[in-house]
């Protein structure tokens, strides 16, 4: 059995307005020492998703229904209890924005000491020699020193680090990193991107890197999978998604993709229309509204919810058109307008 | 932080300084407007029986006659280094820091003043304990269960508590639990027994005017904990610290609270050294012989002297209240720089 596996996990909350249907069907699967990248516009479902692996949406208003497997243990019917403990030990989040997830009162040593000690059982003393190793290990210079900082003294891409530091002192064998770069400036994304990655190879946990930016999950992830209206619309190998994508809501990322080897006075495409209500998701396949392609389906885009099947060797796509028409499609219409003309 | 504290210690001084200033600038001036003459002030200090010779050498002696700046020169300086008062028989040395005499007693006000103190004191800081508890705890509750009966039911009677006056809430209380009627758990008040002397019995004269007081109070803090925990439990680092694994206790208390808790303590500061000046209505509801009681017998009987000696002294507590909430704002809020 993988690791990590979710099985048709269905996160929904109900409101005044209707039933909001944030992650409707979604299943995979993750080993250890593996990055998984999952991308999508905002509202596809992707952070509803890490947080219901957390397990933080219970006690809420959430109806959550399906399996998540973790090394063996289901979690969605687990106590509460039982899933807090695992919370922070077994698993751990890295949040988007570092200032306003770490408490402005205490210092970033006390927070990671407390996220440490609840765990285990230390004296605050060693508790927080293991903060001053872990801030070291992240790369803060003179961490005996920054242990004593509040957050608000650290530089953003420092607040980050520090952020990683509490996330990983518990040495978690799952890590889930929520936007871990967007609220950064760029010299430091790639900073952090760098630090996560040898982080992983050191720690060999599984990795989750959920973003909208596929410039990142080109750097770290081993698989992608792209979401659009709480449903996995492509599933593959970074290889497969970034060479051989099938699916038009895939192509359209791509697209809309600043990338260094273009020319500079190169549009990007966006794509047109907006992000689907969750509440009424258009019949069908929920992209066909914006999809270029939805003609060619002989109205089966409008009719019919397209099923995630498989094309090739682990490359899941949920679409109508025929596989060859998709291949036709992205090495003649799609690929050459990517490429540097 | 040596020289903030320095600074607001200065600040404070000229603070106080300016209240002196404005509340001798009333009290000499009005009775002024009102047509009173340098002899009819000094007729009050050496009684109806003096002849007009000798209230006008008493009148000179007490210095009435000299221009107001020098008047209040000498009632700053009385208040700084004590004074001495010659009115004819005799120097009487009134001692720092001297608010002068009272027209109706003729004792001077401070040690009056200081008498009153300790019950003051009990009342305001007896109350305080319970509201803060009482109303923290409310809100707490209730922000968590938010839209729950609970909730409604706290907030409608704290929409009661904020709206009732003291003088309805403290004469049913007394109607009520005070002896002769129904419940019968209490003194009918007047009474107050210093706490070194007997505790319990400190306690037991004091604990419907606390509840009656706090009420009034838990209230407000009850609504504001309550709006202050719905914003910060909404914050993100309430989700990284049940991310870590906390429970939700302590998410609730270390973190959830410890970022509700600067507002409060900033109205906790103002209306604690408000009420440590005299709590009017409580007092004379339950006859307490505390500073609000005292300020109200002074002004019933235009006794000027003691007015003004329980204004100071008000104003004295309500500039040392700011000055200790603002020291502890630094130690709430890591965020706040000092310097």
């Amino acid at each position: 059995m993988s690791f990590l596996e979710l099985k048709d996990l269905r996160i929904h909350f109900p409101t005044d307005d209707g039933l909001v249907k944030s992650v409707d069907g979604l299943s995979f699967t993750l080993e250890r020492g593996r990055t998984l990248g999952i991308v999508g516009e905002s509202g596809s479902g992707k952070s509803v998703t890490s947080l219901g692996i957390l397990g933080l949406h219970k006690g809420g208003r959430a109806r959550i229904s399906g399996e998540i497997w973790l090394d063996g243990e289901e979690l969605v019917g687990a106590s509460q209890e039982h899933v807090r403990a695992l919370r922070g030990k077994k698993m751990a989040m890295i949040f988007q924005d570092p200032l306003s997830a770490m408490h402005p009162f205490y210092t970033v040593g006390e927070q990671i000491i407390e996220a440490y000690r609840i765990h285990n059982d230390v004296s605050k003393k060693v508790a927080r020699k293991h903060a001053i190793d872990m801030l070291g290990r992240v790369g803060i210079p003179q961490p005996e020193r920054r242990v004593d900082s509040y957050p608000h003294e650290f530089s953003g891409g420092m607040r980050q680090r520090a952020m990683i530091a509490m996330a990983l002192s518990c040495d978690p064998e799952l890590l889930i990193a929520d936007e871990p770069t967007t609220a950064l400036d760029v010299t430091v994304q790639a900073q952090i991107l760098d630090l996560m990655r040898d982080l992983q190879r050191d720690f060999n946990a599984a990795l989750i890197v959920i973003t909208h930016d596929l410039g990142v999950v080109a750097e770290l992830s081993d698989d992608i999978l792209v979401m659009y209206g709480g449903k996995c619309v492509e599933y593959g190998t970074s290889d497969d998604i970034f060479e051989r994508p099938e699916h038009p809501y895939t192509w359209g990322l791509l697209g809309s993709m600043p990338r260094l080897d273009r020319e500079p006075t190169e549009r990007l495409l966006p794509i047109k229309g907006s992000p689907p209500s969750l509440i009424n998701v258009p019949s069908g396949c929920a992209f066909h509204p914006r999809c270029a392609f939805e003609e060619r389906t002989a109205g089966r885009a409008k009719a019919e919810v397209p099923e995630l099947l498989e094309t090739e060797g682990g490359h899941l796509v949920r679409c109508h058109l025929p596989r060859e028409r998709r291949h036709a499609i992205w090495e003649n219409e799609i690929k050459p307008n990517l490429e540097a003309s | 932080m040596v020289t903030y504290i320095i600074r607001r210690l200065i600040w404070a001084i000229v603070m106080l300084t300016i209240v002196s200033i404005i509340t001798f600038g009333i009290f000499f001036l009005v009775p002024r407007l009102a047509g009173a003459t340098s002899e009819s002030l000094a007729a009050r200090y050496v009684g109806r029986t003096a002849s007009a010779e000798q209230v006008k050498i008493a009148a000179d002696k007490l210095g009435f006659n000299d221009p107001l700046i020098v008047q209040y020169g000498r009632f700053a300086k009385g208040i700084v280094a004590g004074a001495d008062y010659d009115y004819g028989p005799g120097v009487e040395r009134c001692p720092a820091p001297c608010f002068g005499y009272s027209f109706l007693t003729r004792l001077p006000v401070w040690p009056d003043l200081l008498d009153r103190l300790p019950v003051t004191l009990s009342l305001a800081i007896g109350a305080a304990v319970i509201w803060v508890l009482a109303g923290v705890a409310t809100g707490v509750l209730s922000a968590l269960r938010r839209g729950s009966l609970f909730d409604r039911a706290a907030m409608g009677v704290a929409l009661a508590g904020v709206s009732l006056p003291i003088f309805f809430t403290g004469i049913v209380s007394l109607v009520i639990f005070s002896y002769g009627h129904p419940f019968r758990i209490t003194a009918p008040g007047g009474s107050f027994t210093p706490f070194d002397e007997n505790p319990a019995m400190w306690a037991y004269n004091l604990i419907l005017p606390w509840i009656t007081l706090a009420f009034l109070y838990a209230a407000g803090y009850a609504r504001l904990t309550r709006a202050g925990m719905l914003e910060t439990m909404s914050e993100d680092y309430i989700r990284t610290a049940r991310a870590k694994g906390l429970n939700e206790r302590r998410v609730v208390v270390k973190h959830g609270l410890r970022g509700a808790l600067t507002p409060i303590l900033t109205i906790f500061g103002l209306d604690l050294g408000l009420l440590l000046g005299g709590a009017v209505l409580t007092e004379s509801t339950y006859s307490l012989p505390g500073m609000g009681k005292y300020a109200i017998d002074a002004i019933t009987n235009q006794d000027l002297p003691k007015v003004m000696g329980v204004t100071l002294v008000a104003a004295f507590f309500v500039v040392f209240a700011n000055l200790i909430v603002d020291l502890l704002y630094a130690v709430v809020d890591p965020r706040v720089r000092l310097g």
